[in-house]
């Protein structure tokens, strides 16, 4: 089994960390650069910055976020929310962003995800997912921040995502998104043994042994978690330790 | 003054992110410059093989590197940048690579999941000593790494890596050096890899 990764996600809106961040190292709880000058001396393999402003200068408040993050943090990052073009991918990717990731843009126009591979490279895409059971062992796929059901079978999707060119697949439950119940592993090994590219789970991680499920149950490449990180109750690091106990291969934290 | 090839394709800028943070006079260029204060030149590199060959000769980047390489100043390639310094790559096997350094590059065999798109350790492979490029890091230190080709494990390998099977991860020939990780993704491990080869710079620059 290849390393797995952990992966802190920061939803940040107009430049600013929402839900709640509070460690006693940090100066400003909100900023999401030192956030992830944070996360990367925890110990994260990577970041995802999932940028959920609605206005109308989103990109541009984000752009900037990306810019002074990459100039901090060395670790990838991937920068999500409202990537609708590959003018949009670029301003992320040339501002410093490694990846962008795109939902239901992606959706609406399938396109997008072998456009911007082809321009960028397929290691900088990646799609991103949201998905509900229908079903024994069957999942579909929701856009638009869950609220809209495309009728669309998500390995169906996934391996479709794949051959237009996505480099991983980021998948999260609907179901378990918010519960603290753990990863929906049936969905995540499902979507992760169909595909050859990386899938990252997410959704529904309350404990430290959620993690060793997603990567031991799930077979997922990746783990995403976002507020029992924020919140503090759970580190990067002992999430790591406890991985490695479990033999599942990660890099160890201070390496 | 290093110099950070940037010849339009993907986030080049990283690199160029980080010898700043390290202390480096780093400048990313986009056409060739005047290599007289140039000490050193990193050539990263990401998407197709084909792509990256075609845009660094089109953007004349190309000829400035076998100039630099002429006037033996160091040059670090970094993921397709490095697969650049070989002669070909299965990839795009109709476009020639620099040619700098024997052997080509392989699609990643036998590995479950390609891209490799995870952290992996290196094993230095020791030519007497080990490559000044890891100076003071550990023994089968780790690095991220994003890629489905790599070169092949050759006498110029000084760091080897195994995904499904093995590859070489870095590579040392005279004054040329090339990592199939990403330095500048890879914390502080890989700040401190450019470090090492920002300092090396600096001594033969002062020779």
């Amino acid at each position: 089994m290849p390393n797995v990764r952990v992966i802190p996600c920061l939803d940040v809106d107009k430049g600013r960390v929402v839900k709640g961040v509070n460690f006693v190292s940090l100066r400003d709880a909100g900023d999401p650069v030192e956030l992830a000058e944070f996360y990367d001396q925890s110990g994260a393999d990577e970041l995802v910055f999932l940028d959920i402003t609605a206005s109308s200068d989103a990109r541009e408040i984000m752009a900037e976020v990306v810019l002074a993050t990459a100039q901090k943090v060395f670790i990838p990052f991937t920068v999500g929310g409202g990537i609708r073009s590959n003018d949009d991918a670029r301003l992320m990717l040339r501002s410093g962003a490694d990846k962008v990731s795109i939902n239901s843009a992606a959706i609406a126009n399938p396109k997008l995800v072998s456009d911007i591979a082809f321009e960028f490279g397929s290691q900088c895409v990646v799609v991103a997912i949201d998905a509900k059971m229908a079903g024994e062992s069957s999942y579909e796929v929701y856009t638009h921040g869950g609220r809209v059901a495309t009728g669309i079978d998500v390995t169906e999707w996934a391996l479709q995502a794949q051959s237009l060119g996505a480099g991983e697949i980021l998948l999260t439950s609907m179901d378990r998104d918010g519960t603290r119940d753990g990863f929906d592993v049936s969905l995540t090994s499902l979507v992760a043994d169909a595909l050859s590219i990386p899938v990252i789970a997410s959704g529904g991680v309350g404990k430290i042994s959620h993690f060793v499920e997603g990567a031991v149950s799930g077979h997922a490449d990746a783990l995403l978690a976002a507020s029992v990180f924020h919140f503090g109750e759970i580190t990067v690091r002992a999430v790591k330790d406890e991985l490695l106990r479990s033999g599942v291969s990660v890099r160890p934290y201070g390496c | 003054m290093i110099v950070v090839t940037d010849y339009g394709i993907g986030n080049l800028g990283s690199a160029q992110k980080a010898l700043v943070r390290i202390g480096a006079d780093a400048e990313l260029v986009d056409q060739p410059v005047d290599l007289s204060g140039v000490t050193g030149i990193i050539m990263p590199g990401v998407g197709s093989f084909g792509a990256c060959v075609t845009a660094l000769h089109s953007s004349g980047l190309g000829s400035m590197v076998m100039k630099a390489v002429d006037l033996e100043i160091p040059l670090l390639g970094i993921c397709v940048g490095m697969q650049l310094l070989y002669k070909g790559s299965e990839e795009s096997p109709e476009v020639p690579g620099l040619g700098l350094i024997d052997g080509w590059v392989r699609r990643l065999e036998g590995a479950p999941k390609v891209p490799n798109m995870a952290w992996n350790q290196v094993e230095y492979v020791n030519k007497g000593e080990k490559s000044f490029l890891f100076e003071s890091l550990p023994n089968d230190p780790w690095f991220y790494f994003v890629h489905s080709y790599a070169p092949d494990i050759t006498d110029d390998t000084v760091a080897k890596c195994n995904y499904g099977s093995g590859f070489s991860a870095a590579v040392s020939s005279k004054n040329i050096f090339g990592t199939q990780f990403h330095p500048e993704k890879s914390s502080g491990t890989g700040l401190k890899l450019l470090s090492n080869f920002f300092e090396y710079c600096e001594r033969k620059a002062s020779v």
